[in-house]
């Protein structure tokens, strides 16, 4: 038997796994144009600086200074890994927007520090045949964790490429079993100002609440992570379930879920309400469709000094273009 | 507001002053070289270099150009005369921030593609206003020396540096408007801005003409 194999725009290909020695040399890289930026002079002195990557080879862990514990049975899906070398493990975890935490970037990681995350609870209601709150280890029980390497593009024009482990949260639906009635999912983050200081002030109207369309949610590349780089979830990264939706704005994929609700309508979403001219419910990555205050037309891979085109769908539209068929993308930004 | 008597002397003006104050102006930039060479892991300069040095000489021009507004209001409440030998100099920093915002901006972040730069000049209302507010920053400083009062006369000179009361406000206005949701830093910047030309204001109406 002949296997065929089609290669997609996201496949990983040979020439994708990056090599520390290559991570080091894009660290260097970057401290070199920082120091540019900085003062020319400090140039010689930076390029003997011994660079730090992620330690070990192939898909490194950060190891337990990262913090986390090391995810054990998770299966690699190269078939679904976006072909770009991974974004280093320091920078996936110290610049975050996660407004719960502060609105600077590197807030969230200084501040979650300690955010306990057990026990915790999901409350999954609306219409689905078994509504309940669920122990989140219970609520993923037996759904294998896979390794998904994934482009993330955020609304401001910058990227990352992030390995999470999750489920597929097409798996986690099937097993609460929505009615025919529901037609949108609304996903809810932790409300507690006790525990997420930058709920103390009202940036945006708490808790954060983002929503897919049905049929996105049950698409396969949607995932409900809970580690990244092989490790459980930093808080800063929205320990201990997030969701990532690699075709959509990063603002999409909501942290620290409590409530997943299947609904009839189209939720209101967080930043769609905080600024509707700017931020819509679809938030599909779209370079022809501008943030009215600046272009969405490239973005900047972190660790790169140049910009780059940004894709449609964000590179993965052969796989979910047909998600938004008939549907005008200008007016459903 | 008035006070009974001088604070400091009017003419205290110690030879170690303007140095100490020009270091103190330029202290930011140090910091930042520092940072860059330290590469703290989660410092966002290590991460996003261009858009944390773009953010950051924002910030400074800001607060410089806050500071230099400061000047003549601490003159009316102190009577010490002698700061008003620093305008100038903290001024000129407010520039040279300013510059270093427009070049990252420009050079850096758009690699002098001055037709993107024009297009988002005319397009992204937030750097439109920060542009006005940079080329009044721009002509000021250039008027500066003082060769260039006496070109141009006293009188008019000190008409156009009176356009530094538009560009404070549109400076402020400039990273308000470019803000996503957390509009605490800005309100700060314009509390004390209004302050600043507030306090202009209410003087001017009862200085006897």
């Amino acid at each position: 038997m002949m296997l065929l194999r089609h290669r997609r725009s996201w496949d990983l290909q040979e020439r994708d796994t990056t090599p520390e020695a290559l991570w080091a040399s894009r660290r260097s890289f970057l401290r070199g144009g920082a120091a540019l930026l900085g003062g020319a002079s400090l140039m010689p002195s930076l390029s003997a600086t011994a660079a730090t990557g992620p330690a070990g080879g192939g898909l490194a862990d950060p190891g337990p200074a990262a913090g986390g514990t090391p995810l054990a049975g998770v299966t690699p899906r190269p078939d679904l890994a976006a072909a770009d070398p991974l974004t280093p493990w320091d920078a996936v975890t110290t610049y975050n927007n996660f407004y719960e935490f502060g609105t600077a970037k590197e807030d969230p990681a200084r501040r979650a520090k300690g955010f306990v995350t057990e026990p915790w609870t999901v409350t999954v209601d609306g219409d689905v045949a078994r509504p309940g709150s669920y122990d989140l280890g219970r609520l993923l029980m037996g759904i294998g964790l896979e390794e998904r390497i994934y482009r993330m593009r955020c609304v401001e024009g910058w990227s990352m490429v992030i390995p999470w482990v999750g489920v597929p949260l097409a798996e986690v639906l099937k097993r609460v079993e929505p009615t025919a009635d529901a037609k949108y999912v609304r996903f809810e983050t932790l409300n507690d100002p006790k525990r997420m200081p930058g709920q103390a002030w009202r940036v945006l109207d708490w808790p954060y609440v983002e929503g897919l369309r049905l049929d996105e949610a049950m698409h396969p590349l949607t995932l409900l992570a809970t580690g990244v780089y092989g490790r459980s979830l930093p808080p800063q990264n929205g320990a201990p379930l997030r969701l990532v939706v690699p075709w959509k704005y990063g603002f999409k994929s909501v942290k620290s879920i409590v409530r997943i609700s299947l609904v009839r309508e189209m939720p209101r979403t967080s930043w769609a309400a905080q600024a509707p001219q700017e931020y819509g419910f679809y938030a599909n990555v779209n370079p022809q469709v501008d943030h009215p205050r600046w272009s969405q037309a490239k973005e900047r891979r972190i660790g790169d000094f140049l910009r780059r085109d940004t894709l449609m769908f964000n590179g993965y539209a052969e796989s979910v273009a047909g998600l938004y068929s008939g549907l005008d993308l200008r007016k459903w930004y | 507001m008035v006070l009974t008597g001088p604070v400091i002397p009017p003419g205290w003006f110690p030879r170690w002053l303007k140095p100490v104050v020009f270091l103190a102006a330029l202290s930011p930039l140090l910091w930042f070289a520092l940072r860059v060479v330290l590469m703290r892991s989660g410092d966002p300069v290590g991460v996003n270099p261009i858009e944390t040095a773009i953010r950051f000489s924002g910030d400074q021009a800001l607060i410089l150009l806050l500071v230099s507004l400061a000047v003549t209001p601490l003159r009316r409440l102190t009577g010490w005369a002698g700061v008003m030998r620093l305008r100038r100099m903290l001024g000129l920093f407010a520039f040279f921030y300013a510059a270093l915002h427009v070049l990252l901006y420009a050079g850096v972040d758009q690699l002098f593609d001055w037709a993107a730069v024009w297009a988002d000049v005319l397009k992204r209302r937030y750097i439109t206003v920060g542009m006005v507010a940079f080329l009044i920053l721009l002509a000021l400083a250039v008027t500066s020396p003082q060769k260039m009062v006496r070109a141009i006369g006293g009188k008019r000179w000190r008409r156009l540096h009176a356009l530094v009361y538009a560009a404070a406000p549109l400076a402020v206005l400039h990273y308000a408007m470019m803000v996503k949701a957390d509009l605490r830093t800005p309100l700060v910047y314009a509390a004390v801005a209004a302050c600043l030309l507030l306090i202009r204001l209410r003087r001017s109406e009862t200085r006897p003409s």
